[in-house]
């Protein structure tokens, strides 16, 4: 039976979390994730999840304590956004070195400064090179889902590496949808029990993340890359399995909307996706061939499917949530890198939109792709949305 | 693609619960076999500072995500908002406003083009919940209003999302409320 029901956001993420049972929680409050571990703690409080919940005093305490939890052999989940997210990086890099398959729900929201409490997506992407895959969801349904297929690629012994679930603060966190949520007998088949092979007892010590030497930490980094190459089959193979059990999600790994002859690419994730092809559905009805890519996951980046969607078209275009001041957009870079291998390069436009929380309107988005498309923006990488300033140069 | 979707935006001030009244709508159409999507306009929550809430209602799958630009119907539930910013922006010519005054629509002198329907309904509120909180009261309004949502499924929700005799009390409010628009 489908219960379908209309939750907000971050209901409907506690909820898949109950249902996949994590044995300890840490959880420090942020903005806009703080409704996720209300939720789990009164869950726990009430008796509908029998888990150990531990308020932190920081998220550097509550990543800690997951790592310890999740070494002892326990499912674990936290959550957390932006300076949180930013305050766990330091141990975000041992969880993947020790191999532990931790999930966190990253609730986007900007960096400071200036302080900002809206969406984007810098914080997550700026955790790019930690060794965690990272899923963006375009809505809520998505948001829900993907927790599972989190634990399942993550805890997968051919990965073991930890996931962030990353879905657009207050778009999606705050907003009601109707959603269907999972039963725990149907999460069950999906989702086994964690039981790893090596995990801390007092009978059976063992150290996690000891020193390496540079005869080989090397080989550590190593391991951690090839992991996440196999974690890009895992996931492409836990979509289509989902879709099966569950009928419903994508099942590829870079989903692909819209004409297939399509001469235009635009590439972007998270809740920017239904917009964007919202307005590609629009420029097709006037006539130009706009396909949507929808990045579901940046870490692994899919280099292999980015090519293949990209093949024969003449411009790509990347709208993204971040910037990397000096460089450009990471999304618009990983794109560009993917298709300097590929035989007809198309020109690139990169767009930096939607920062701290501006709305990203159609209107926008229409009048950017098709500036790309009558040849009036320079390839390269540009702020889409960016009001005339004075910049005080003294 | 959608055959209908309609867009609704609500004015109100911080604690009048604009963003309940949202996702209270959400809820009843959703009841009524619609899709439906209710978010707010992530403010920094303060009490009595402006907020937005916004709604789309459709017979398929809403994917859009966007802020509510040339809504269908806006819900004014502080009439005090009207002298602090343009309620009615980009309200569409065939939209219809909502507004809480004690003022009759043709006493309202604000400039608003489209169909204007009034309802006092912050002194409904007061004689039924003994509380100037006119969520309840506004929403039962639009179904009246608009007939796009049944006053079965408005009061269901309400029902569900308050307990006891502050579920009954503000269905009542509803149902009254929505009576008088009809």
């Amino acid at each position: 039976m489908i219960m379908r029901k209309v939750v907000e956001g971050s209901i409907a993420v506690a909820h898949a979390v109950r249902t996949i049972k994590p044995d300890v929680i840490a959880a420090y409050p942020i903005t806009p994730q703080t409704h996720i571990v209300e939720k789990i703690s009164e869950y726990i409080a009430n008796g509908e999840l029998n888990a150990e919940y531990v308020r932190a005093d920081s998220e550097f305490s509550a990543i800690s304590i997951l790592v310890g939890a999740s070494a002892t052999g326990a499912r674990t989940f936290t959550s957390t956004s932006s300076q949180g997210l930013a305050l766990m990086h330091e141990v975000l890099f041992n969880a993947a070195g020790m191999r532990l398959p931790i999930v966190i729900s990253v609730a986007n929201r900007a960096l400071s400064a200036p302080l900002n409490i809206w969406n984007d997506q810098q914080d997550s992407i700026s955790q790019r090179d930690s060794g965690w895959i990272q899923f963006y969801a375009e809505d809520i349904q998505e948001a829900h889902d993907l927790l599972a297929i989190a634990y399942r690629v993550s805890e997968d012994i051919e990965v073991r590496l930890p996931s962030m679930v990353c879905m657009d603060g207050f778009i999606l966190t705050h907003a009601y949808e109707p959603v269907e949520l999972f039963e725990e007998s149907e999460i069950r088949d999906f989702l086994p029990d964690y039981n790893p092979e090596v995990y801390l007892t007092t009978e059976n010590p063992l150290t996690f993340g000891a020193l390496a030497t540079p005869e080989y930490y090397t080989e550590f980094r190593y391991v951690q890359t090839r992991a996440m190459e196999r974690a890009e089959k895992k996931i492409a193979e836990s979509l289509k399995e989902f879709n099966e059990h569950f009928q419903r999600g994508e099942t590829d790994l870079l989903p692909v909307h819209g004409p297939e002859d399509g001469d235009v690419l635009v590439v972007s994730s998270g809740s920017l996706v239904s917009t964007v092809k919202e307005v590609a559905e629009k420029l097709g009805n006037d006539g130009f061939g706009v396909k949507v890519g929808k990045m579901l996951c940046f870490r692994p980046f899919p280099a292999d499917a980015m090519r293949k969607i990209a093949d024969g078209v003449d411009k790509v275009i990347v709208f993204e949530k971040d910037v990397s001041p000096g460089s450009e957009g990471a999304i618009f870079s990983e794109v560009k890198g993917a298709l300097y291998h590929s035989e007809n390069r198309p020109e690139a436009y990169g767009f930096a939109v939607g920062l701290g929380g501006r709305d990203v309107p159609e209107r926008v988005l229409e009048k950017l792709i098709m500036e790309c498309i009558r040849g009036e923006r320079k390839e390269g990488f540009h702020f889409g949305d960016v009001r005339p300033v004075r910049e005080a140069i003294l | 693609m959608s055959v209908f979707i309609v867009e609704v935006r609500i004015h109100g001030r911080g604690g009048q619960g604009s963003v309940t009244a949202a996702e209270l709508l959400a809820i009843s159409a959703f009841k009524d076999g619609l899709y439906s999507q209710a978010f707010p306009s992530f403010g920094v929550e303060r009490r009595g500072a402006p907020v937005r809430a916004f709604l789309r209602i459709s017979d398929s799958k809403i994917t859009k995500k966007t802020q509510i630009y040339e809504p269908d119907y806006i819900i004014v539930q502080d009439p005090t908002l009207l002298d602090v910013e343009r309620v009615d922006a980009g309200l569409k010519e065939d939209g219809m406003a909502i507004i809480n005054t004690p003022k009759r629509a043709e006493e309202l002198d604000y400039g608003i083009n489209t169909e204007l329907k009034t309802i006092d309904a912050t002194r409904l509120a007061i004689e039924v919940l003994g509380r100037p909180i006119t969520n309840t009261a506004m929403i039962g309004a639009f179904a009246g209003a608009t007939g796009l949502i049944s006053i079965g499924s408005i009061k269901d929700a309400i029902m569900e999302r308050f307990s006891g005799q502050m579920g009954e009390k503000n269905a009542r409010l509803a149902e009254i409320a929505y009576e008088r628009m009809r």
